[in-house]
């Protein structure tokens, strides 16, 4: 790990030279990756916690916390994870895809890290003002519920950090190519960040468009915001952010694919083609929260919650394909080559960066994607608006999903970035499988209670305190019950997680020169990382078996839907 | 189409004379496709959407 | 090594493989059949949200409730009226803090004009167990044309967060069998399919 100062063709830069990957590592970007990844797992310890405290109240047997305590912590949740730990993550991950990823350098490393400042300083805002407890409105704060104005305030100082970020990727990406450390195309993995980067320009327009209003109704200048318009306006921040972990997700099972396998997309034009339509179309998807709304024409709801003809469903479904299909292609490369599914066997499953992003994938695919169709679709909605279907969904494609695949990737980014041996390797080893099989077990009962009907962000389902009494079915309680279990279990796979990470960032063995990783990369995989270039032909048969059973149980679960939906009362 | 361009390298003689096709350079964009990441959405969903909310009648 | 040129300089005209191929046709194939089922069930589905509304001050919203109420009352439960309008008249429900107001009670098979709002925050119109869920604003006059087809008592909870009350937020509406002198009025009025 000798510093050395390059010189590029335009600009000098402190960089070192990856002694795993090849790759030319500028020393500011390498800070930032460090600063950015450390507050993401800290906010995601803090709403990991509030995560099960949520989780142990709506546990109809354990009942934790008191209401308002309750809704207070369930702000804090949402907050926490779904903005401050994702987005933490995402700034890491775009800082490094147009850096590090290029052999090229950061642009104004100052402006970054102010960036950061404001991002940390929105981040503890935002929890001082829902801990104060006068702004326990949720997540999605819906007028003409009122939060104070700091609430607001920090949600605004934290996006116009993470806006600052973005812009600070184009420049890197458009100053490498000019100063000529990447010729042509920019690998794939870049091209994945770029998508993110882009959806995350419009989410954070969006949220600028209706939060600054919003802030200025909280201080008494403005007299109302229309919650209908709020609504719309909103989701385009609310749902698009999740639209910049998916990209980033993607991005980040290629990156894994290729340092870890060697594996090299099937076709660079299909992978591109695939991310291209997520940046025409998967924003629309902000739809999906007003399908139940009064006044919205069925034509408008149509174009937007179908992505425009579910194209943007079309890019999901073609990497569904060319992941797996690249991992097994390189696999067979590699060696692995006997029967359908010896490549599958061999793979490193006792790496937790494979084994989290493999379970992010299959998880991601099965359980968040096809929920998310279902969900998505104009009719059906009706079913589960605002029950827990829709946390159960979201838990299905943020956690198992974006979390597990961000996790993964936190196993490469402790060797290479903090150049630490990770600590505990086999507490590592299992933390995924942990982590994942909880989050499966909440998204899965969470979405189970919902098709039974109960409601989401709600502290008693059973009614004890209402004047016109309601009960549930015993069906939804087991259904509580189990989600209050598996979310223990994630829970445990959590705090391993964030100690196997704090415990390598200070006590873990510093790598040197000539150091052999416990969890080791692939030989060629910087290459097939930073480079484009395709698989040459090979046959599939394991990755088309896996893709076969998905597209049968997607289509079995779409109509299964339309079956409950005929059954209810009619309404037009 | 014909593999023969696909197999030239950026180094052979060949190589920059060949144009290069428009969704290839339309996808090494950033700023292109920048601008059509933010406009679709914002006239598809938002403007569209927040139109129609404003055209909601009043109650009779 | 990653600073070397790239292996091809034009990578668009590639050919695509024939496994991805076939999967991108079954899958954009299936999208299409996705995007048309939605258009068709609005002419064979008997489930479509209708795009009625009306913008009206809470307060109008309110008034209006409670002359409906007052008109078609049968009993109270609870402090809650229980009303029991005419059969393929207008209905109306509001959401308050915390409560769905008034008692329905409606008759299977005939087909209401029913009417919901909110008048202080958003609310959650879900119909339990049927699983009916709709998002109610206030300010917003919310229209669909409602047939309840099975008879009983159904609850009527609250999913949207409506503050420290929020769960304690029901209604109820009881729907009874049809009488047999009001059925010829609502064959004209239902959608035969």
């Amino acid at each position: 790990m000798t510093a050395e100062t390059a010189v590029g063709v335009a600009r000098q830069f402190t960089s070192r030279t990856c002694q795993f990957t090849g790759l030319r590592v500028d020393v500011a970007a390498q800070n930032l990756i460090k600063a950015n990844a450390v507050a993401a797992v800290v906010f995601l310890a803090i709403g990991g916690l509030m995560g099960l405290l949520v989780a142990l109240t709506r546990w109809p047997a354990v009942h934790l916390l008191p209401a308002e305590w309750f809704y207070l912590v369930l702000t804090g949740h949402g907050a926490n994870v779904l903005l401050f730990w994702i987005i933490f993550f995402e700034m890491a991950v775009l800082i490094f895809a147009s850096t590090i990823l290029l052999n090229a350098r950061m642009v104004m490393p100052k402006l970054a890290w102010f960036a950061f400042i404001l991002m940390v300083v929105g981040a503890v805002l935002g929890n001082v003002a829902v801990l104060q407890g006068e702004s326990s409105v949720m997540f999605t704060s819906y007028p003409p519920m009122m939060a104070k104005p700091h609430f607001y305030l920090a949600l605004i100082l934290f996006a116009v950090g993470a806006l600052i970020v973005v812009g600070q990727f184009f420049a890197n990406l458009i100053v490498a190519k000019e100063e000529g450390a990447f010729q042509g195309s920019m690998p794939l993995v870049t091209f994945g960040a770029l998508t993110a980067a882009i959806i995350a320009v419009w989410t954070i327009l969006s949220g600028a468009a209706i939060l600054i209003p919003t802030l200025m109704w909280s201080m008494g200048w403005l007299s109302d915001v229309d919650p209908l318009v709020y609504k719309v306006v909103w989701w385009g921040m609310g749902h698009a952010s999740q639209q910049i972990n998916v990209s980033a997700h993607v991005s980040l099972w290629y990156l894994v694919g290729a340092l870890l396998l060697g594996a090299k997309p099937l076709s660079e034009k299909v992978s591109r083609t695939a991310f291209f339509l997520y940046i025409l179309f998967l924003q629309l998807a902000s739809a999906h929260h007003l399908l139940a709304e009064p006044g919205l024409s069925a034509s408008w709801k149509i174009v937007n919650t179908s992505y425009m003809m579910y194209l943007a469903v079309l890019g999901s479904m073609i990497h569904g394909l060319t992941v797996p299909g690249s991992w097994e292609a390189a696999q067979r490369r590699n060696g692995y080559d006997k029967g359908m599914f010896e490549w599958l066997r061999k793979a490193p499953w006792g790496n937790p960066a494979f084994s989290g992003t493999f379970l992010s994938l299959v998880m991601f695919g099965f359980i968040g994607g096809i929920s998310g169709v279902v969900l998505g679709t104009e009719q059906l909605n009706v079913l589960m608006h605002n029950t827990l279907y829709v946390p159960g969904h979201f838990h299905g494609t943020v956690v198992t999903g974006t979390t597990l695949a961000f996790m993964a990737a936190t196993y490469l980014v402790l060797p290479l970035i903090f150049q630490r041996e990770i600590i505990w390797p086999k507490l590592a080893k299992i933390q995924p499988y942990l982590f994942g099989i909880g989050a499966a077990g909440i998204s899965l009962f969470m979405m189970g209670a919902g098709t039974l009907g109960v409601a989401r962000r709600h502290w008693d389902i059973t009614f004890s305190d209402a004047e016109l009494n309601f009960a549930h079915s015993a069906g939804a309680f087991l259904m509580m019950g189990l989600n209050g279990v598996f979310a223990v279990i994630a829970a445990l796979g959590g705090i391993i997680y964030v100690l196997v990470v704090v415990g390598t960032v200070l006590w873990g063995k510093k790598i040197t020169s000539g150091h052999k990783l416990t969890f080791p990369l692939h030989a060629g995989g910087a290459a097939a990382a930073s480079q484009y270039g395709s698989h040459a032909t090979v046959k599939l048969p394991g990755t088309i078996v896996l893709i076969a059973i998905f597209f049968v149980s997607f289509v079995l679960y779409y109509f299964i839907n339309w079956k409950y939906l005929s059954e209810l009362w009619l309404f037009r | 189409m014909s593999t023969k361009e696909t197999n030239v390298n950026v180094g052979g003689a060949g190589a920059k004379s060949e144009p290069i096709p428009f969704m290839q350079r339309l996808l090494d964009s950033p700023l292109l496709l920048l601008f059509l990441g933010v406009a679709i959405p914002t006239l598809l969903y938002t403007l569209w959407g927040v139109m129609e909310v404003v055209a909601i009648p009043l109650a009779k | 090594m990653a600073i070397a040129p790239p292996e091809q300089r034009i990578w668009w005209r590639e050919p695509i493989e024939r496994v991805e191929l076939t999967w991108i046709v079954i899958a954009f194939l299936w999208a299409l059949f996705m995007f048309f089922f939605m258009i068709a069930w609005h002419f064979i589905g008997q489930q479509n949200l209708s795009p009625e509304a009306y913008r009206i001050l809470p307060s109008a919203y309110e008034q209006k409730v409670e002359e409906f109420a007052k008109k078609y009352q049968v009993r109270e439960e609870k402090g809650v009226p229980v009303v029991r309008p005419p059969a393929g008249s207008d209905v109306y429900m509001l959401g308050r803090l915390w409560q769905w107001w008034p008692i329905l009670e409606l008759e299977q098979g005939q087909s209401y004009r029913f009417h919901l709002s909110s008048i202080d925050w958003q609310h959650g119109f879900s119909l339990q167990p049927t699983n009916i869920n709709l998002q109610v604003h206030p300010g917003y006059e919310h229209v669909i044309t409602l047939t309840p087809t099975e008879t009983g008592q159904f609850g009527i909870v609250c999913n949207e967060f409506c503050g420290i009350g929020h769960h304690t937020m029901t209604g109820k509406i009881y729907v009874t069998q049809k009488k047999a002198e009001t059925a010829p009025r609502v064959a004209q009025k239902e959608e035969r399919r």
